[in-house]
């Protein structure tokens, strides 16, 4: 069984219609999984599970953030002050 | 045994086994600890509560872990004030501070890590670990030490050595990361799935929450068993704000207290506000932002508890306040000089949001109102320096007098 990523996209305003989800399952080796999601004017999440090898998961959400995306783990910043 | 039957999704409501699980397997929302409050009324009392000890285990029927005094270093059941001068200056009849900067580790992170703590030994690990730039290392570092266990904290490797002093003493394994914030997070939760150690607000996270319930208790007992009008805290990841009300709705429920009509007020900084921000712009949806702002020990921005906070202010009939961030610096001065008590910025942004909120209204004059002060003003030196501007003399009396006009 292919590793399993689990992740949470944050889009904000133009990125919320963008197809980003459907073009890192086509141009990436990666099977997504969305759990769960909000999606409102100017702000939408989506929490989703990740499966393929780890260094195209890596490459897939570089390129997921390399277009403005905010990907976080799935329960948000994990750093505390 | 603790009084917990399960652990349950916040989102979907599947129940799973009390583990070290924080995410549920079926949906990826935050599981909480789901107590059992009848068994709870059957054992607790005022009479029980007030010959308990002298620190938050003194609710340990309403915790999700038993006391453990090999961890126990004595965190909670700090002071609550009632204000004369910051009342009198802000015009409240009834106003008091929850003095929580003088937890062991001078911060309410005392409060959550003793919890998370005790838990991770019952639940077998021996070794607990965070990801923090501040309260929550030096939190982390001083309970492992007294436990006698290792800990591992993780910082960004750009942190200043000051910053992360306060957790350094306590001898804990320190790791800095090259990298963004980002990078940290995501090592961080990578190696919480791979290591068996505790990360206490990683997967332990249901029963570190927790702790802060206390928050809520503490205040409802030394107020004589009732809850206040109004509360007001500072809010990073939303969690602390959350439980408070969680805590004080617990008592009610029990029996403890009466009727519970606390409206709960969040404050954040201007240049760390999702939730604030959030509740203004009428959305339960948080907006991440990257933090800027100069009350470090708030800068979270994605809160994973902030759609909760948000849900907390709308229960209670709460709202949000944002302090600008040239009002932290005057909050600390304020607290301090009305009061004799030092905070750090968290504290500065809960006394100008506290300031707003009686401006606008919010909160009228003849309302009880409790003020939560989370961390100690020692750790945060740099936002008042300010305020040292000594009057510089010869070594003379008449220097001295001249100086102060107190010559005859």
């Amino acid at each position: 069984m292919s590793p399993l990523k689990r992740v949470r996209f944050t889009f904000l305003d133009r990125l919320i219609k963008e197809p980003v989800i459907y073009r890192m399952s086509h141009d990436f080796n990666v099977i997504t999984n969305i759990r769960r999601a909000d999606v409102q004017e100017g702000v939408g999440w989506v929490i989703l599970e990740l499966e393929g090898e780890i260094l195209e998961i890596e490459r897939s959400l570089e390129w997921v953030r390399s277009i403005g995306v905010r990907v976080d783990p799935t329960l948000g910043d994990l750093v505390e002050p | 045994m603790a009084n917990i039957a399960a652990l349950r999704c916040k989102e979907c409501s599947r129940e799973y086994p009390v583990g070290a699980f924080n995410v549920c397997d079926f949906c990826f929302g935050p599981l909480e600890v789901v107590y059992d409050l009848e068994a709870i009324a059957q054992v607790t009392s005022r009479d029980k509560i007030t010959s308990g000890p002298l620190s938050l285990w003194r609710y340990a029927d309403f915790l999700p872990a038993d006391y453990n005094a090999q961890i126990d270093i004595n965190a909670g059941f700090t002071p609550l004030i009632r204000s004369s001068g910051l009342a009198k200056k802000l015009g409240l009849d009834e106003l008091w501070i929850k003095n929580d900067s003088v937890n062991p580790s001078y911060s309410f992170k005392d409060r959550v890590v003793a919890v998370a703590t005790a838990k991770a030994l019952e639940l077998g690990f021996e070794t607990i670990a965070c990801a923090s730039t501040g309260n929550l290392a030096c939190s982390v570092a001083a309970h492992a030490s007294r436990a006698g266990i290792k800990a591992y904290v993780f910082i960004p490797s750009d942190l200043e050595k000051g910053k992360v002093l306060g957790a350094a003493i306590y001898n804990p394994t320190m790791v800095a990361i090259d990298g963004s914030y980002d990078d940290v997070n995501r090592l961080c939760s990578e190696l919480a799935d791979q290591y068996p150690w505790a990360f206490v607000n990683i997967n332990v996270r249901p029963f570190y929450a927790d702790g802060s319930k206390t928050l809520g208790y503490e205040v409802a007992e030394q107020l004589g068993w009732r809850a206040p009008e109004h509360a007001v805290a500072p809010s990073a990841s939303g969690a602390m704000f959350t439980k408070i009300y969680q805590g004080l709705k617990e008592f009610e429920q029990v029996g403890i207290i009466g009727n519970v009509h606390t409206k709960m007020h969040c404050a954040q900084a201007r240049g760390c506000s999702p939730i604030a921000t959030a509740y203004e712009e009428g959305r339960l949806v948080i907006r991440p932002v990257k933090p800027a702002t100069i009350a470090k020990s708030l800068g979270i921005g994605n809160p994973a508890d902030g759609y909760y906070a948000l849900k907390t202010i709308e229960a209670s009939n709460g709202s949000a306040v944002i302090a600008e961030e040239n009002e932290v610096a005057d909050g600390i001065k304020l607290l301090a000089e009305t009061e004799g008590i030092f905070t750090e910025g968290a504290g500065g942004v809960a006394i100008a949001g506290l300031k707003r909120l009686v401006e606008r209204g919010t909160i009228k004059k003849n309302e009880s109102t409790v003020v939560y002060i989370t961390g100690n003003g020692l750790k945060t030196t740099e936002i008042v320096e300010d305020v040292v501007n000594p009057i510089h003399i010869d070594a003379t009396v008449t220097a001295f007098e001249e100086s102060l006009g107190l010559k005859a």
